[in-house]
């Protein structure tokens, strides 16, 4: 089904003539209203009136996460607090956390992109959403809250955690469509093998999973375990939350684009010019329609590409693959980013620890794993066991105090991590994702 | 009144041990005691030579972390009872032991404990105080 069949399905030059008149008025918008853009956009030599073409938008500067840094919380709002009606956030594990607003309208938008989004999965308004997605500051309880709502499902807003009580809830309400991180959805079925509880006793049929990275052969282990079909969606709290993308129940292969909301760009990962449609880059965002947090070309990082073919589905939206690749050496596990950087700052706080280390990731089973190995240096050695084992223990603590995340933390000889020319190789991801 | 013991920083990697033994063959070195305290990532090998410093230096010039510790040793008569007899002082005087290794001198007439007590000077007190012969650095290091 298609949520909105007349947007949707758009012939691309009708498309391409929404997303322009949207494009130029976005612009003239945040130029009027933030004076942090109107600096850049002065800075680079273009005004809102150049933008005469979907191509004119390589003109514009692009927007980083540090510049939503620069301006915390409100600096980029293009419109005062009383007529923002929502407040989200990112966990601010990286620093400074990103704020973003919604006003009411931009509130509407969202439930209608998490509406298409449910609608694309093949969910009507009879099913039992039940919504797995953590609630609060992080956009993906709310967000796939009022899309499920505004399709007239029940909604279960059950939030995450507590896994045997899901599973209850799950046989006794009769949940239809459930909506989680996919390795929490994993953590579920063995929850559900833990209880005794066979998936067909349970009425689940779709799942739609996103938040972090995953491969097609997990997809595969969730449609197994759990009987059901599981739908990659795609989002991020810079420019919306969940509902920018999703796939189509139809084809399960790249998810389409809500290009009439926002404009997708792919560039080139080194001079950040833009590439032809089908190459492979950093995927950039231009939000068309947003009111109280706009973003001109946004730099998220991803590495992706447009795939520019009519789906078989109807929708002529451009689609995308699934995301498997960063630009930075951000690290996404078990739905927490990760940035090397932060646990080198706690080594570096653990006295006397020079920090020569290296980070390896491994999915085990279901979940990912993450060691820490350390160089022992003469400042931390000790003849003694137990301060060895303290000095672990203490880094353990601490990258789980700010993280969030077990990591297990292996002391290693001086020398031993590989060291190199350039730019150190801090991460070793064996993950197949 | 102390002897003078190296410790090292080993990986649970098959072949490290033997690195050491190597190095320090090369370079003439004589082991005069040692001891291997393993967890199930890494080990702690701590070894009494008969040159600390040349010790020391040729394990750190192999990319070794190397630290030097001092370890107090004590003769234990070499009967049922030896062990025993110096073991109550340490009772009595409510010691600490971080770690301890033994050995026997070629001798055989008294076996060699070697203590690490987390207050050294009130460990030694304490042996003296009960009449146990603890032996010099140069004594341990030169056997």
């Amino acid at each position: 089904m298609i949520w909105n069949e007349q947007a949707e399905t758009m012939p691309r030059e009708e498309l391409v003539k929404v997303q322009l008149s949207r494009l130029q008025s976005q612009v003239e918008r945040v130029y009027a209203t933030v004076p942090y853009y109107r600096q850049k956009m002065d800075d680079a030599g273009v005004a809102p009136g150049d933008i005469k073409s979907l191509q004119d938008i390589r003109r514009l500067p692009f927007t980083t996460k540090e510049d939503l840094r620069k301006n915390y919380p409100f600096g980029l709002f293009t419109v005062p607090l009383e007529r923002v009606v929502r407040i989200h956030a990112s966990s601010g594990t990286t620093g400074q956390p990103t704020v973003v607003g919604y006003t009411r309208r931009d509130i509407k938008m969202w439930a209608e992109m998490m509406a298409r989004s449910l609608a694309a999965a093949g969910v009507t308004r009879k099913d039992v959403v039940h919504n797995a997605y953590g609630y609060g500051l992080f956009t993906g309880g709310l967000g796939a809250h009022y899309g499920a709502e505004e399709m007239g499902c029940a909604v279960i807003p059950i939030s995450g955690g507590n896994s045997k009580r899901q599973i209850t809830i799950m046989k006794d309400f009769g949940s239809t469509v459930l909506l989680a991180t996919p390795s929490y959805t994993l953590n579920l079925a063995d929850t559900m093998a833990d209880m005794g509880v066979d998936p067909s006793e349970l009425k689940l049929r779709v799942g739609i999973f996103g938040a972090e990275p995953w491969s097609e052969q997990m997809r595969q282990e969730i449609e197994k375990r759990l009987q059901i079909k599981a739908i990659d969606i795609y989002g991020l709290s810079e420019v919306l939350g969940p509902g920018v993308a999703v796939e189509c129940i139809e084809e399960q292969k790249g998810l389409h684009i809500m290009e009439d909301h926002f404009l997708p760009e792919i560039v080139d990962r080194d001079t950040f010019e833009p590439l032809p449609v089908g190459e492979k880059g950093e995927l950039v965002f231009t939000t068309l329609t947003k009111e109280a947090f706009p973003v001109i070309r946004y730099r998220t990082k991803d590495i992706c590409q447009l795939i520019p073919d009519v789906c078989t589905c109807g929708r002529t939206f451009y689609r995308m693959p699934k995301v498997t690749g960063r630009t930075d050496d951000m690290l996404i596990i078990r739905g927490v980013n990760v940035f090397p950087s932060q646990i080198e700052e706690i080594l570096m706080k653990v006295e006397g620890v020079e920090p020569h280390y290296q980070i390896v990731v491994e999915r085990e089973g279901n979940l990912d794993s993450i060691e820490v190995q350390v160089e022992v240096s003469e400042d931390v050695f000790s003849d003694e066991v137990k301060i060895l084992e303290k000095l672990a223990a203490t880094i353990r603590t601490n990258i789980k105090d700010l993280l969030g995340i077990s990591s297990r933390i292996k002391l290693v000889e001086p020398k031993t991590i590989q060291r190199s020319e350039g730019k150190a190789q801090r991460v070793i991801d064996k993950r197949k994702i | 009144m102390q002897v003078q013991q190296v410790a090292v920083f080993l990986e649970n990697k098959s072949g490290r041990l033997a690195e050491i033994s190597h190095c320090l063959a090369e370079g003439g070195v004589n082991i005069r005691a040692l001891s291997l305290a393993d967890t199930a990532d890494f080990g702690i090998l701590r070894l009494v030579a008969d040159n600390t410093d040349k010790a020391r230096t040729i394990l750190k010039e192999n990319g070794f972390t190397v630290g030097v510790t001092e370890v107090v040793a004590v003769a234990a008569e070499d009967r049922p009872g030896g062990l025993d007899k110096i073991l109550q002082v340490v009772s009595k005087a409510s010691l600490n032991v971080e770690y301890m290794y033994a050995f026997t001198q070629k001798s055989g007439e008294s076996g060699l404990l070697l203590f690490r007590f987390d207050n050294q000077e009130q460990a030694i007190a304490a042996f003296t105080g009960a009449g146990i012969r603890i032996l010099s650095g140069e004594e341990v290091h030169s056997m």
